[in-house]
């Protein structure tokens, strides 16, 4: 049954592509504004951003579980708004790898975000770029390796996550059942061979993305 | 420096008082384990100290090498394995309890299985593949003709804790889990005949022979330990 | 048209309390000791830092109590102390990026016209990376002008510039000032810059303005503390009118007369300025025939100021013009010098600014 196991490297690439897409569009304003609030209260939402890089995936995939339930706080919201419960669902995977992955991606942003400093920001306002202009002719250009990073960094890992997809995933073929969830499986039941070969796969096809991402992290003077 | 050391001592030093014994057991027999362990305590001295785990993980630990002196297991074909791999101790395998299977929500109000046919949003089972209880779930569902139709709602945790867990937190709203773990607890609950699955006779078996583990096994055939057993939700051969 | 300002700001433990009003043309130099608020005071004009007050330029208000224009709506220029140019575009890239950025119907000045003036042309096509110090410069001086400002402001613009590249870019600042008309003001902590560029100056001291006018005014007033100490000096507007080509000497017309410097580089007709410094003008009764200083003329006394335990410093009206001498007060006394005395002044040294 080969199949099943090529169904679970899709929806792998599926949630890792789709939870990087969401990482990059929440987690830019977000990196933006940590990166220049002066909110002498502001370490606590770096401390929140930073909590899923120290919680066991099995402590966040719980409170996730629970959460998420038609009977938990978030779950109460989704059934009222129609969308009815995110416990086993693709979209549930993608609310736990976007919290699972945050700091992965918010941080790198963050730091380049910071080392742009406000000068090429003020000669841009003096060249009369508007706010939302100097971020996308400066501040993108100047952040294109941070976000590179950020890309590369979050769509990893969520590749590899397992602790949060087995609390909240119900291992459902061709929705939630990803490769380290069929790894794990196929250990569990003495499948080695298929192990290896699943486990090979997903080594190989993250080395070959990450590289080319890598490859073009340079900075590069446009013309 | 010198408390550093002798904190680091303490904490190494085996125990004195008895013998520890070190039981994997499987997940589902969670619920009798400790009291199981506080009679066998007062009869023996000794201490158990339980691992649990869905049975096919405890498996993979014992054959890589796992150092448990006795495995309780949730079906009949691991410790069967072992025995033919010469790993458990011969003809020291039986059968210690026969699970029974129920059909459980805290939730929703039903009478008999055909609430599976109407609207339910997900139907917890162990995994089929990894353990005895999802297996039996699995032949259940089939005979019942309900398991092709009931595909798109089930879901798989990695053990029947991990199904309860499911029910449980409410993210699905009915589950087959074993009547031992939802025996004092409220909801419905529905017995599965016995006549619709393979029996889940539980085995156990020796893997290290030790005076201690030989007492442990001894003390789950007594009549003392068959009460338990049965206390707790479970038959007894 | 004026620039009326008034802008009052705290930051940190520095107190901002300026009100000035300057013409919208020539070069107005803000001259002051460091961390008296001289950029404080560029970065309100601009926006950049917001403060209570108001701004006008000419007919538009940029700030005023209801009203804040933001930075990026206002017609001006800005050039920083750090060339800050954008390390992801080449120079014709940054050259175009405020260009593109307003309306086609505004853009005066030609993108030729600013590479010809700042002498550019050449490193158009390369990265800000490769660029010396004062080409970087010249480039963020060009990229400032091509958003065609009505007000070009610029911060010690030399001031991360060694000497050579200071000499190099000064002559185009100059440039800038005679061939385009946009007012400047210019930041600056360099004597030798302001006595050079500007036409008005504003001088400041923990961050208020203590005095504004005319430079060749400003320079001589004895209240201020620019005619202290060594540099004392004064500047002469003057037209070339001849030259003597057997003894290479240049002469010139000006308000306080006709003067003879050396050298011969500039053409007749040329508006040049001039610079005496005070220790350089020595005083006499009677006019000296029988002595190598060409440059001698009639002057009456304005003021006089002492200058140290030793020394005195006179304010001389020599003809509309004003200029220093600076003497010792001994022979302040000797020659029983007082205001409204007819005296003459020798130059020793005049200093010819192009």
């Amino acid at each position: 049954m080969i199949e099943a196991d090529i169904v679970a490297l899709l929806v792998t690439l599926k949630l890792a592509l789709v939870s990087t897409m969401v990482l990059l569009i929440l987690g830019t304003p977000l990196a933006w504004w940590l990166a220049r609030s002066q909110w002498r209260f502001k370490f606590i939402l770096e401390t929140l951003v930073a909590l899923p890089l120290v919680l066991p995936p099995t402590v966040l995939g719980f409170y996730l579980l629970v959460a998420l339930s038609p009977t938990g706080p978030v779950g109460t919201l989704t059934n009222a708004i129609g969308l009815g419960s995110l416990a086993f669902s693709f979209s549930g995977l993608v609310v736990g790898s976007v919290i699972y992955s945050m700091p992965f991606v918010v941080q790198p942003l963050q730091d380049a975000f910071r080392s742009i400093g406000t000068r090429p920001l003020e000669v841009a306002a003096t060249l009369r770029a508007s706010p939302l202009d100097r971020f996308y002719s400066v501040v993108l250009p100047l952040a294109k390796p941070g976000f590179i990073t950020a890309a590369a960094l979050g769509f990893a890992h969520t590749l590899g996550e397992f602790g949060v997809v087995l609390m909240i995933g119900g291992n459902i073929p061709g929705e939630t059942q990803v490769v380290s969830i069929a790894i794990y499986d196929h250990v569990e039941m003495l499948e080695y061979t298929r192990a290896h070969w699943l486990a090979g796969g997903l080594l190989m096809l993250s080395f070959v993305i990450l590289a080319l991402v890598y490859r073009h992290r340079g900075f590069r003077v446009s013309s | 420096m010198k408390t550093i050391l002798l904190l680091f001592a303490l904490f190494i030093t085996p125990r004195v008082l008895g013998d520890e014994l070190n039981v994997a057991i499987a997940s589902n027999f969670s619920s009798v384990s400790p009291h199981m362990g506080e009679l066998y305590f007062e009869t023996t001295g000794h201490r158990a100290v339980f691992s649990y785990g869905s049975t096919g993980k405890l498996y993979a630990q014992i054959v890589n090498g796992a150092p448990f002196h006795v495995f309780l297991s949730a079906d009949v074909a691991r410790p069967e394995l072992l025995e033919q791999n010469q790993i458990a101790i011969n003809d020291s395998r039986f059968t210690y309890a026969i699970g029974q299977m129920v059909l459980w929500s805290p939730t929703i109000e039903f009478d008999s299985p055909e609430i599976l046919s109407s609207e339910i949003n997900h139907l917890a089972i162990a995994n089929e593949k990894l353990a005895p209880y999802g297996k039996a779930a699995m032949q259940f569902l089939s005979r019942a003709g309900l398991w092709d139709s009931l595909q798109a709602k089930i879901v798989r945790g990695e053990n029947v804790s991990q199904a309860l867990l499911f029910v449980d937190s409410g993210a699905a709203s009915i589950g087959l889990v074993s009547r031992s773990q939802v025996q004092f607890k409220g909801g419905n609950v529905y017995a599965v005949s016995s006549e619709m699955h393979t029996p889940i006779a539980q085995q156990a078996v020796l893997l290290i022979d030790t005076t201690a583990a030989r007492a442990f096994l001894a003390l789950l055939r007594s009549d003392a330990g068959r009460q338990v057993i049965q206390k707790y939700g479970y038959l007894v051969p | 048209m004026t620039i009326s300002a008034r802008f009052v700001s705290q930051r940190g433990t520095f107190h901002l309390d300026v009100y000035f009003e300057l013409p919208e043309q020539g070069i107005s130099a803000v001259f002051g000791p460091s961390g008296c608020g001289k950029t404080s005071l560029l970065r309100a004009i601009a926006g950049l830092d917001r403060s209570t007050g108001h701004l006008r330029i000419g007919e538009e208000t940029w700030q005023d109590e209801s009203h804040f224009m933001p930075t990026h709506e206002r017609a001006l220029g800005y050039v920083f102390q750090e060339p800050s140019l954008f390390n992801h575009l080449t120079v014709d890239k940054n050259l175009t990026y405020g260009q593109s950025r307003i309306p086609a119907g505004s853009r005066k000045v030609s993108f030729d016209d600013v590479v010809e003036l700042l002498g550019i042309g050449s490193l158009l096509g390369r990265s800000p990376a490769t660029l010396s110090g004062g080409e970087q410069q010249r480039v963020a001086i060009a990229r400032a002008l091509m958003t065609s400002p009505r007000l070009l402001l610029m911060d010690e613009p030399l001031a991360s510039l060694d000497y050579e590249r200071k000499l190099e870019i000064l002559p185009y600042i100059d440039a800038l000032h005679r061939d385009l008309e946009m007012p400047v003001l210019y930041v600056s902590h360099d004597r030798d810059e302001v006595a050079r560029l500007a036409d008005h100056l504003l001088l400041m001291q923990a961050g208020h303005i203590v005095a504004a006018g005319a430079i060749a005014d400003m320079l001589t007033r004895v209240d201020l503390p620019l005619v202290q100490g060594g540099e004392a000096e004064a500047i002469i507007e003057a037209r070339v009118s001849g030259h003597d080509d057997e003894f290479q000497l240049t002469f010139l017309d000006s308000p306080a007369g006709s003067f003879t410097v050396t050298g011969r580089g500039v053409d007749v007709g040329a508006d040049v300025r001039l610079r005496i410094l005070a220790k350089d003008v020595s005083l006499t009764l009677v006019h000296q025939s029988d002595t190598s200083i060409l440059n001698i003329f009639p002057a009456i006394i304005d003021d006089l100021v002492p200058e140290g335990a030793a020394q005195m410093t006179v304010r001389l009206l020599v003809g509309e013009a004003p200029i220093l001498a600076r003497i010792t007060r001994k022979s302040a006394d000797n020659l029983g010098l007082s205001p409204g005395m007819e005296i003459f002044a020798q130059m020793k040294s005049v200093a010819l600014l192009a």
